[in-house]
């Protein structure tokens, strides 16, 4: 099946994409105005809700010492509302939220029946390679989380460091080997990874399928990554996803939304999603687009606050994929944003904390949030340059405290590695750095 | 009527004034900045003729007006006079002339500018012993304002507003500014212009010219019914009803005795070449004003020697990759410089000593938190400049714009980033690059004038580290460098002051 044959196919409605591998098998637990899309992994006949919960992106406060703690009240009501409405697939990680997310999940998740959800976690050692971290670090997730096995388990953001990474994180350590042992066991019930790389290295990687026998594989896929990631450092997730289906593996999507980057648009973006259809939010054409694809098992969409949450099941209750002529449209709306000059962050905190004390993340949000709204200034000898200016260097200091900002960057290079979606991160800062020192002595 | 003209233009010049020294956006100053500069004494400074001429001939024209209308710190004590005097009435009564203390108060100041010795110059020059309190009592109040209001308008969503950072820039000097306020309010509360008669010696050099002033206050003394309450309400206790006699060397017009009089007895006119007042009385024992606020030792923050403890392991990444959160950043302290650095404008340092009177006009509106108050004995309360906070901006001469005393005189941002100041120098044992071991240059990329060169740290070795490099030449001192180095708490390159300032 080509490309365009199978894009026909969704667009004829989501029954006919029962020829594909993961069939929607339509009977939710309750639904209130409308039935959660439920997917159903055809390894093990897992069914799965369409929206996947990423708990990456908890509500943080500050506790008595000033320290960062996730909120466990807006964590245990989420998860409430989320399980109450189909919801039944948490996405963590050991690394995620400075090591908070798992506990902090797991305390909301096992205020129900185990098998009432499942629960996906991930081998995140990034920084030891060692066989005996890494096996810490695997037990520890049961600790964490208080249970017996993990539904799904990920090798974590395979491809950042290329092929020779994976060889080392969990090759000769002998990792691989021992979690298909573990499977065999049952303590892990699917066993996958989550890729962010270039394509020869995702071609290597599932060359190894043969192998080890994976039971589902994770990618980023959004209509900006679909057909215009930048080739170089990312693949396009059209190829990736032709290549996983061939095999027959189930896809959970992770970034549907860009990190927020396709919820936040540049405005002249947005108008035309709301023309189009007014009453859909911005963010809902990228969940839609997601989910549109039958391959997909489940798309994670890291939701905060109960509103994210609330849209999110407007669009899976009775989802409507996309139609072939809003895939096209939605391309269209990708290669102009193309041309915007936006940072690629998702904000993902991987990042962080850089040792010199610089708030990438909220440099890079900041910068963004300007483009899109169009308050770049861009000349002094724009019409309300002065203001514009003012704005921007009121807010940026509101924003990111002034010892965090991109003039602290020093190009040390530390966090390029950890950065998913390949940004060079140093090279951003000092342009973004260049371009506030211009506004500021004016000769911008 | 002429009273209520007084106080009206009074309370003008002392908001416009006061606002001028707590203004934290940079917009006030070019609106008020001319109130400043009419002050007496930072005119002769700045050997701004015309002012001190002009004033010289108001004074001899209408006598002190300037001690009850321009000078703020005149105005200040009115103000605290008035406070007392709706609590308890007829607190005054004539007063003999407190000649040694009033000469020798003058003579101390004039020995103290030959000699060099600021210290003194400043704390009895009045423009800049209000500016201080002002700056250090007053400012930390309207900077929690100010971060009110930028607070409501961040949540508004307005860029009206926006925090500034409160801060005490000099321990020392606060609590000089303190002292001198206490004293000047206890003064004023029970003597009403104890100080300006007796003390300031602006007062008393502007007395030599207000007793020969064409217009004065005269007692008709056949109208006059001895009823004493201008002697009463008298602040300056200039009125000898008994002689009536007026000591117009001490007399700052401010007119109270004139609406308060019932019968029309004294009247403002002109009076030039009519005996001047009041015969010397006998010096009563009345308290002596001690002026002398003891000068706090210039005790460094100890915070330096804490913060070192802490500098080892401040950087060290934790051991387990963690996602998200912030390294904590240790506060910079200050190195040491030799020779202090004074702001692009001021020649030299020498220059720039000689003239300032400390009244932290430039200290409050520097907008990058660079100037502060010496806490060296030799410049106490005057300002110089460091890097932990900021660094002297290429574009930015508020300074410049600002001072009244010609400390620092005006140039434009074009001319500024030609003036060298200062000289960087680098210590490679602090560097980041020799450290830890990583590539940075953050020093060289904000340069505003490519002083910076980045160079192998092995030489002839291609595949070693960058590591910066000063060309002496080009440095003007600005202290990028210095302040976005990412070594701390000491910077790894640092910059000291010129003895003389280089332009071009």
């Amino acid at each position: 099946m080509d490309r365009r044959d199978f894009i026909k196919t969704t667009a004829a409605g989501a029954a006919t994409a029962a020829l594909a591998s993961c069939s929607p098998a339509k009977k939710t637990p309750q639904a209130e105005g409308g039935e959660m899309e439920i997917r159903t992994n055809p390894r093990n006949g897992d069914k799965v809700s369409l929206l996947g919960y990423g708990c990456m992106r908890w509500q943080m406060k500050k506790d008595e010492q000033g320290h960062d703690v996730i909120d466990q009240d807006s964590v245990n009501e989420l998860v409430d509302l989320a399980l109450s409405r189909g919801v039944n697939y948490f996405d963590t990680s050991p690394a995620y939220l400075q090591g908070q997310s798992e506990k902090a999940s797991a305390i909301a998740l096992n205020r129900h029946p185990r098998n009432s959800f499942f629960l996906a976690t991930k081998l995140s050692n990034f920084s030891d390679w060692s066989r005996e971290a890494s096996l810490q670090m695997y037990h520890d997730s049961f600790e964490d989380m208080q249970t017996d096995y993990i539904d799904y388990y990920l090798l974590h953001a395979i491809g950042r460091g290329g092929y020779d990474a994976f060889a080392r994180r969990y090759v000769e350590n002998g990792m691989l080997d021992f979690l298909q042992k573990e499977r065999e066991k049952g303590k892990i019930r699917q066993l996958g990874f989550s890729f962010h790389g270039s394509q020869p290295e995702f071609d290597a990687l599932l060359a190894t399928h043969a192998q080890y026998h994976y039971d589902f594989v994770q990618i980023q896929l959004n209509y900006i990554d679909w057909r215009h990631a930048d080739g170089v450092r990312n693949v396009n997730a059209e190829y990736l996803y032709e290549q996983i289906d061939k095999l027959g593996l189930p896809m959970v999507i992770m970034e549907p939304l860009r990190g927020g980057g396709l919820s936040k648009v540049p405005a002249g973006v947005a108008a035309q999603l709301k023309e189009r259809d007014p009453d859909a939010s911005v963010a809902s054409w990228a969940f839609r687009f997601a989910g549109t694809f039958p391959g997909v098992l489940t798309v994670l969409s890291g939701m905060t606050y109960r509103e994210h949450l609330e849209y999110n099941l407007r669009t899976y209750t009775g989802f409507k994929p996309c139609s072939e002529e809003e895939i096209e449209f939605l391309d269209r709306m990708a290669r102009l944003m193309r041309e915007y000059p936006i940072v690629d962050c998702t904000h993902c905190n991987y990042c962080m904390p850089c040792p010199y004390g610089v708030d990438i993340p909220g440099i890079f949000r900041h910068y963004n949030n300007s483009v899109n709204c169009g308050h770049l200034p861009q000349s002094h000898e724009q019409r309300e340059f002065a203001r514009l200016k003012r704005r921007y260097l009121v807010s940026y200091d509101r924003a990111v405290e002034s010892l965090r900002q991109a003039s602290h960057c020093i190009g040390c290079g530390q966090c390029k590695v950890h950065c998913p979606q390949s940004i060079d991160i140093p090279a951003q800062l000092h342009r973004i750095d260049h371009y506030i020192e211009q506004m500021r002595r004016g000769t911008l | 009527m002429l009273r209520k003209l007084r106080i009206i233009l009074a309370a003008l010049v002392f908001a416009g004034i006061t606002l001028l020294f707590l203004d934290v956006s940079g917009v006030l100053h070019a609106w008020l900045g001319w109130l400043a500069k009419i002050q007496f004494f930072p005119a002769v400074l700045a050997l701004n003729v015309a002012v001190v001429a002009v004033l010289v001939v108001l004074t001899l024209l209408l006598g002190r007006v300037y001690c009850s209308v321009i000078c703020p710190l005149g105005i200040f004590q009115d103000i605290v006079s008035w406070i007392h005097g709706r609590r308890k009435k007829a607190r005054f009564a004539w007063k003999g002339e407190l000649k040694w203390l009033r000469y020798g108060m003058l003579a101390l100041f004039l020995v103290a500018l030959v000699a060099g010795v600021q210290v003194f110059v400043a704390l009895l020059e009045p423009y800049s012993a209000f500016g201080r309190m002002t700056q250090n009592l007053l400012g930390p109040l309207y900077g929690w304002g100010n971060n009110l209001l930028a607070w409501i308008s961040e949540r508004a969503d307005g860029y009206a507003f926006y925090p500034r950072e409160v801060w005490v820039r000099s321990l020392p000097t606060f609590l000089i500014a303190l002292l001198t306020f206490v004293l000047v309010v206890v003064l004023a509360w029970t003597g009403g212009r104890t100080w300006c008669n007796s003390i300031c010696p602006v007062g008393t050099i502007l007395s030599f010219f207000s007793r020969f002033a064409m217009f004065r206050p005269v007692i008709d003394a056949d109208k006059c019914k001895n009823c004493k309450v201008c002697e009463h309400k008298c602040k300056a206790s200039c009125i000898d009803i008994a002689r009536h006699k007026i000591d117009y060397s001490r007399c700052v017009d401010c007119f109270d005795c004139l609406d308060n009089c019932k019968f029309g007895a004294l009247q403002y006119r002109f009076a030039w070449g009519k005996s001047t007042g009041a015969s010397p009385a006998a010096v009563k024992g009345t308290k002596a004003a001690q002026d002398s606020p003891s000068n706090t030792d210039a005790g460094r923050r100890n915070f330096l020697a804490v913060s070192a403890l802490f500098g080892a392991g401040a950087l060290a990444q934790a051991q387990k990759k963690r996602d998200g959160g912030f390294a904590e950043i240790l506060p910079k302290t200050r190195p040491e410089r030799t020779v202090p650095l004074t702001p692009p404008g001021s020649g030299s340092p020498k220059h720039f000593y000689d003239r300032c009177t400390a009244c932290q006009l430039c200290v409050s509106a520097c907008p990058n938190g660079v100037l502060r108050p010496s806490a060296s004995l030799e410049h106490l309360m005057q300002p110089e400049m460091s890097y932990e906070r900021g660094y002297c901006r290429p574009e930015c001469t508020v300074c410049a714009d600002v001072c009244p005393a010609g400390a620092i005189l005006p140039l434009t941002p074009e001319e500024k980033t030609q003036v060298h100041i200062g000289i960087a120098t680098v210590n490679r044992d602090l560097c980041v690059v020799e450290a830890d071991g990583v590539s940075c240059g953050n020093c060289a990329r904000h340069c505003p004038t490519g002083a910076i060169l980045m160079v192998h740290s092995v030489a002839d070795d291609p595949q070693s580290l960058l590591i910066p490099v000063v060309n002496e030449d080009r440095c003007i001192g600005c202290g990028a460098c210095e302040n976005l180095c990412p070594a701390r708490p000491l910077s790894a390159i640092t910059v000291n002051g010129r003895s003389t300032h280089i332009i071009g």
